[in-house]
């Protein structure tokens, strides 16, 4: 009952917070709605029995992913509203799209779920001596350690991309570079000039 | 008592917010971003709903590598986004034509 509950809370949540992420017309409020999608998303999981993938859910999207879509969000100076324009233009064909979309997924589903793929209830059957996260780090070692380091090599793909598309040397900035600094020597620093007396020097000519 | 296609009910609509999103703010890369992140959530769901109801955790894996992919394409697509704000001072992805010849 209580379990009923829950789900239809979580549920009635995420969807509402996923409309608004999409109907909003500040970004800002759009990735407030997303953290709110994800988090009741997280509850969901819960409810599943996938504690795991629901803390991962938290902590990579609420904690990372989100944080990153607001530092953009507010970093970049865009206006807006101006972005907005077409929005009522292509509502009515996108609602279309989306519905027939909705239909036949909701179809699908049903009838995938009526033909007894979800025969047992969950919680009932496997309420056995093995917990979600000992049960997913059994097999993620050991039968999918291929595809895990894979995951990591995206990972630092995309961190290196990151870095690299976001990356500029401004001129006329000051750095320091370690090469040359080092390799510098007496016959480089010094230079021994003979000024004519009472002349003067002008500093362009020193260097 | 929920089973099943609840879950699946629940993801359908959350994959189809997405879309509708991706449809309804065509000029607002960030908002696409963010329609994407729905979408693959939904697929989480049904990864998660699937394997717990199935009793088999392979689609917990699997859900992981999504959301693995999910976070590395929000990076990138984040950065390209910065990149492209640099050149042109302006998001607005509809007439995006740079890349063309």
């Amino acid at each position: 009952m209580i379990a009923a509950i829950a789900f239809y809370v979580l549920a009635a949540v995420s969807v509402f917070a996923a409309l608004r992420v999409v109907l909003a017309s500040n970004p800002v409020h759009s990735v407030l709605w997303l953290i709110t999608a994800f988090f009741s998303a997280a509850g969901l999981f819960v409810l599943m029995g996938a504690e795991f993938l629901a803390m991962l859910l938290v902590v990579v999207y609420v904690g990372a992913v989100a944080v990153l879509f607001l530092f953009v969000v507010m970093m970049l100076d865009v206006d807006f509203v101006k972005l907005r324009e077409g929005f009522t233009r292509y509502m009515p064909f996108g609602a279309v799209v989306a519905c027939i979309l909705l239909v036949e997924m909701i179809l699908i589903s049903a009838a995938v779920a009526a033909r007894g793929a979800g025969a047992h209830a969950p919680g009932v059957q496997h309420a056995t001596d093995v917990t979600n996260v000992e049960a997913i780090g059994r097999v993620l070692y050991t039968d999918y350690v291929y595809i895990f380091q894979a995951a990591g090599l995206v990972l630092l793909v995309a961190m290196i991309g990151a870095i690299v598309l976001t990356l500029r040397h401004r001129p006329h900035v000051k750095r320091q570079d370690i090469h040359t600094q080092v390799t510098r020597d007496r016959k480089k620093a010094l230079a021994m000039t003979r000024p004519e007396t009472g002349a003067g020097v002008r500093p362009e000519d020193l260097v | 008592m929920i089973g099943l296609a609840h879950y699946l009910a629940v993801a359908a609509i959350l994959f189809t917010i997405g879309v509708f999103g991706i449809f309804v703010n065509r000029k607002n890369i960030i908002i696409i971003l963010m329609s994407v992140e729905l979408i693959l959530l939904a697929v989480n769901i049904n990864f998660v709903a699937f394997s717990t109801h199935l009793d088999d955790v392979a689609g917990q894996i699997m859900a992981m590598f999504v959301l693995t992919v999910a976070a590395a394409e929000a990076a990138v697509g984040l950065a390209i986004l910065v990149t492209f704000f640099r050149n042109r001072r302006d998001i607005a992805v509809d007439d995006a034509s740079v890349m063309k010849g």
